[in-house]
């Protein structure tokens, strides 16, 4: 097809536009019943072309009834693209209905929906979910001609993707017919990803549409005027130049990694802004009624810049951008290049960035990044199989829907592709999980959830039952979130419960750019007021940062490694390479180097890994493991992106031993056992699965008795069950997910003979960062008891033992306050604030 | 093992790390909070949660008794999770419990989860048990000197130079004496919310629990307009 029909044809004219290659690329696949992928930068028409060969189908044949499904990652999204396509709709006069299904249609027009489905529908994974849970769901869907799946490469391999492609699956047998249209951002593998989006877990089903991207993005490095920090990843030394550059462009987009980062930049930006231009913020846990605000404002060219998370990485166009500033390394490239794509949204034009690395080891990062985009490399991992956990929320809910057959959901299932290596067994198993807990001891049987009839049908037993299912749809698992009110006021947003414990009243902290005092807690809302005095304190929410990718890993070992490409390096970076030549060495491009020094007491080790945060992390734990077994006493450790630093009471000695690939045994093991990564990673399980109560922000909470601690549930199963189907997901999951486990098989592996180890008498130029980050992990677990002791054993000196409780005892715990209690818990208090909180801009110069 | 003695009303008491609380002079051992079968109550709410919790109860249970050879136990409510509890014990955990009790006095505490007897099972049941000058009663009521209670499910945070560590414990200040809870799936409550601290106005010793230990921590006064306030 080379030319687009009436009256699409005039329409496009009309506006002096023509249509793109792969927007006819589209149509000619549709025409031909083809399923397909579409990978093209942002700002390409993407989503026209997704919808055209649609819009050309109903023009050319109008109809009533569900014709084309929608799915995105964002509500905003779905709402945006409806308003978006309403227009031309409505210009060309075609019969055609469009409307959005979120949670947040309201009841009324959910029901209407049923009843007369729009011809286009878009929605979200969790809504379509409801929806294929719902005993119509064959009549609401049996008529489907199109299915678009946008920003398919955010979906692939998270929950959210491992339901919507069981959502497909099912799609499939209901409308055998419908077409499959990815849209994506250029991917580092695309034919997983066409394997993901087709029905028979087939990347050959899939057509693969490609559009090459336009002119190459324009990277320019900003340090900062003064010294260039050793540490800190928050890069408020740079705060003026932002500002400058801000104020020199028209738009400018300032991207960030952090929530808390977002905040103290938005502080240090207004704190310059002598000029009083119109600087908003936008982040995940602001009220989404602000966040709308600050979009609208974009849009209509009111603001000058707006300082952004993760959260305006995806989907809308908001206004002429043009000028995006990243502070802080941008730790992958891919997501580089998806955030300079917010600027200037022409094809032929280069996108302009300036990166603002806050470190020296994210100027390197930087650096790297910038030559893997001119290389046009890309990073990121291939979609991970499906979780067993989502399976078992689908089953549940394609149970609601109708009686299954178990052969025939399984080769439904399997025909998905996250789950095309799905065994028997592990659907057996996760079917027996739902029906009745799958435990190996029969005790609730009365309680069963599912039945199986004379036929071999798997009915669902009661409407408690799918009423509960629906209470806990959906694969996000938040922690406990509460809302954030001023008194008297509004919502201003959302902050983690665990934060707001840190808190007394009276204490302020940084939120949506105002200081805030904490004055009372009531159930689910922090009752705050504004102002206060004092360091204001930041929320930093979990899980919150990007590990540095592999790709982007490797590259910075090998500019590291190799004196002859750091000309593209400051010189400040270049002296401090050339200083760690002298005083220790360079870290081997494949090998890794390991130093040991003293200090202040203590033996440091330091592993120059650049595994990224979570690997290290997870690392830290089985070194140190490794290190109590050897006698070595390890005190704590820190995992940043680039290196881990352990520190111990005695001289690490074999360090070959400690790196050793034999630490993914028995001190995983060991791990495996106490680690709160794993908790909180089988805590998520639990919930998705259905096995425990999803928490619902704004509910009352219900008292102390109902509820039920996931950790106690997780002790006793791994005592009783081990081999538990929710067990082995969580071992499955942590060893790609949280822990990257994965990625440290690897590493032990590349290493294996190659590690050289420097014992210095000091500390070496590379390892001064580590040393001053902040987040540090104690060795918990066997040595918990071993800190209690001696906790208990200095509060015992600080009472000369008194250990009776006569008519004095008030008499002593009052004179203790000074020396025992009450300081040691405001140490306590401020131990945890340096793990999960930052204070406020403090920067480490050199 | 690690017991540590404390005098209430007079009393020595042995306050043993497993949670238990055992009176030699008495040859009495008392244990709070037990929640039998917490499971299978809620897999009859539709959340089914593994059944292992009495059998892992029991297997807590078991090495104390044969370690201190007691006369009398008293088990201080909420041994049940809830009055139809003890018809789900299963046939295993039901014989195990029943060899446990063999040849000892069982008196059950009357608790707000199970306010009725346990059928089935030997030993008295009362509202609360009055030996000597202890009163043993589930929710800590008016008069102090010499009461034992549980219902609260103490748990306390100790600070360490790693950070707060967090464990079930007990709580006393010399008159009253508050047990952890001990059954597997009985989550706690923390010492400094008003419903402990309000009973503690003068302040209170924790005794947070360890393997082979307990760890004991003061806990400071509260100004005497909160007192009494759980």
């Amino acid at each position: 097809m080379r030319t687009l029909p009436e009256p699409f044809a005039g329409w496009f004219a009309g506006r002096g536009w023509t249509p793109r290659p792969h927007q006819l690329a589209l149509l000619e696949a549709a025409r031909r019943g083809e399923h397909v992928l579409l990978l093209a930068p942002t700002g390409g028409g993407k989503t026209l072309a997704g919808f055209l060969p649609s819009l050309v189908d109903l023009a050319r044949s109008p109809r009533e009834g569900l014709h084309t499904l929608y799915v995105s990652p964002l509500k905003a999204l779905a709402v945006d693209i409806a308003r978006n396509l309403t227009a031309p709709v409505a210009e060309m006069g075609l019969p055609i209905r469009i409307e959005t299904r979120t949670g947040d249609t309201p009841a009324n027009r959910r029901a209407r929906q049923r009843e007369t489905p729009p011809q286009m529908l878009l929605t979200t994974p969790e809504s379509l979910t409801l929806l294929l849970s719902l005993p119509d769901a064959p009549a609401f869907f049996g008529g489907l001609g199109a299915i678009i799946v946008d920003e398919a490469h955010a979906l692939a391999g998270t929950k959210r993707g491992d339901q919507l492609a069981l959502c497909l699956s099912r799609l499939a047998v209901l409308a055998p017919g419908a077409r499959r249209v990815g849209l994506s951002a250029t991917v580092a593998h695309p034919t997983p990803l066409r394997a993901w989006l087709s029905p028979t877990a087939q990347a050959d089903d899939v057509r693969l549409v490609e559009t090459k991207g336009g002119a190459a993005p324009v990277f320019d490095l900003q340090l900062p005027e003064g010294r260039l920090p050793w540490g800190g990843h928050m890069g408020l030394a740079s705060a003026p130049e932002i500002y400058r550059r801000v104020a020199d462009a028209r738009l400018t987009i300032v991207f960030v990694n952090t929530r808390a980062q977002a905040e103290l930049v938005f502080a240090a930006l207004w704190r310059l802004n002598e000029a009083a231009l119109p600087i908003g913020m936008h982040h995940g846990s602001l009220e989404i009624g602000l966040r709308r605000k600050v979009e609208a404002a974009m849009a209509e060219g009111r603001l000058r810049a707006v300082v952004a998370t993760a959260s305006l990485d995806l989907g809308i166009d908001w206004g002429d951008v043009d000028q995006v500033i990243q502070v802080g390394a941008p730790k992958g490239v891919s997501r580089l290049l998806q955030r300079v794509g917010r600027a200037n949204h022409r094809m032929d034009e280069p996108s302009r960035a300036v990166l603002v690395p806050a470190n020296r080891f994210e100027v390197v990062e930087c650096v790297a990044a910038t030559e893997a985009v001119a290389a046009g490399e890309l990073d990121g991992e291939p979609p991970r199989p499906g979780g067993l956990d989502v399976l078992a929320q689908h089953v549940l809910a394609m149970a609601c829907s109708a009686p299954f057959h178990p052969d025939a959901l399984f080769a439904e299932v399997t025909g998905a592709g996250p789950y095309a290596a799905l065994t028997r067994r592990d659907f057996d198993d996760v079917l027996r999980f739902v029906e009745d807990g799958g435990y190996a001891l029969q005790a609730y049987d009365r309680f069963r959830k599912l039945f199986r009839d004379a036929e071999g049908l798997v009915h669902v037993r009661g409407t408690a039952v799918a009423r509960q299912l629906r209470m806990n749809l959906g694969t996000i698992v938040e922690t406990p979130l509460l809302k954030v009110r001023l008194r008297g006021g509004g919502v201003v947003g959302e902050v983690e419960e665990w934060f707001v414990s840190t808190l007394e009243p009276g204490d302020c902290f940084l939120f949506g750019g105002q200081v805030l005092k904490y004055e009372r807690i009531e159930p689910a809302a922090v009752i705050v007021t504004r102002g206060g005095e004092g360091e204001p304190r930041v929320p930093v929410y979990a899980g919150a940062r990007m590990p540095l990718t592999t790709h982007l890993a490797a590259r910075v070992r090998s500019i590291l490694s190799d004196p002859r490409r750091w000309r593209h390096l400051p010189e400040p970076v270049r002296e401090w390479l050339r200083l760690q030549q002298v005083k220790s060495e360079l870290p081997p491009r494949d090998g890794l180097l390991v130093e040991t020094f003293p200090r202040g007491g203590k033996w440091f080790l330091v592993a120059y890994t650049f595994e990224g945060r979570l690997a290290h992390q997870t690392l830290g734990m089985l070194v140190t493991k490794r290190m109590e077994r050897m006698g070595l006493a390890p005190l704590g450790y820190v995992g940043t992106d680039y290196v881990l630093c352990v520190w111990s009471a005695f001289e690490p000695q074999d360090v070959e031993s400690l790196f050793a690939e034999d630490i993914l045994g028995d001190e995983m093991e060991e791990w495996l056992a106490e680690s709160s990564m794993l908790r909180r990673t089988f805590r998520s399980i639990a919930t998705i699965a259905g096995l425990l109560e999803k928490n619902h922000p704004g509910a009352e909470k219900s008292g102390r008795q109902m509820t039920m601690n996931s950790d106690l549930i997780y002790d006793v199963l791994r005592r009783h069950q081990p081999d538990h189907i929710l067990l082995r997901a969580t071992r499955a999951e942590a060893a790609q997910g949280l822990t990257d486990v994965a990625r440290i098989a690897t590493l032990l592996a590349r290493v294996k003979g190659r590690i050289r180890h420097r014992v210095l008498d000091r500390v070496s130029p590379l390892a001064v960062p580590a040393l001053i980050e902040e987040g540090r992990e104690w060795v918990a677990g066997g040595a918990e008891d071993a800190l209690l002791a001696e906790a208990a054993s200095l509060v015992e000196d600080a009472t000369d033992g008194e250990d009776h409780f006569a008519e004095t005892l008030a008499d002593v715990t009052e004179t203790l306050q000074v020396r025992g209690t009450s300081v040691a818990r405001a140490k306590a208090r401020d131990k945890r604030r340096s793990r999960y909180i930052r204070a406020a801009p403090k920067m480490v110069t050199g | 093992m690690g017991a540590a003695p404390v005098h209430i009303a007079g009393e020595r008491l042995m306050l043993d790390p497993a949670g238990v609380l055992h009176w030699p002079a008495r040859r009495l051992l008392c244990v709070a909070d037990l929640h039998f079968e917490k499971g299978s109550a809620f897999a009859a709410r539709g959340r089914l949660v593994p059944p292992y919790d009495t059998r892992e109860t029991l297997a807590r249970l078991v090495p104390v008794l044969r370690r201190y050879r007691p006369q009398r136990i008293v088990f201080l409510g909420d041994s049940f999770h809830d009055d139809g509890g003890v018809a789900r014990l299963p046939a295993a955990d039901r014989a195990v419990l029943l060899h446990a009790l063999a040849g000892l006095e069982a008196v059950w505490v009357a608790g707000n989860h199970d306010p009725s007897a346990p059928a089935g099972l030997p030993g008295i049941s009362v509202a609360e048990w009055t030996e000597g000058p202890l009163v043993f009663r589930h929710v800590p009521a008016g008069r102090v000197a010499g009461e034992i209670a549980g219902h609260l499910h103490p748990k306390a945070t100790a600070p360490t130079r790693a950070g707060g560590v967090c464990r079930a414990c007990f709580v006393t200040d010399g008159r009253r004496l508050l047990l952890p809870a001990f059954g597997a799936y009985t989550g706690g409550l923390d010492v400094a919310d008003m419903a402990i601290a309000g009973l503690f106005p003068r302040g209170a010793r924790a005794f947070l629990l360890g393997p082979d230990r307990l760890y004991s921590f003061p806990l400071a006064p509260r100004r005497a307009a909160m007192a009494l306030g759980g």
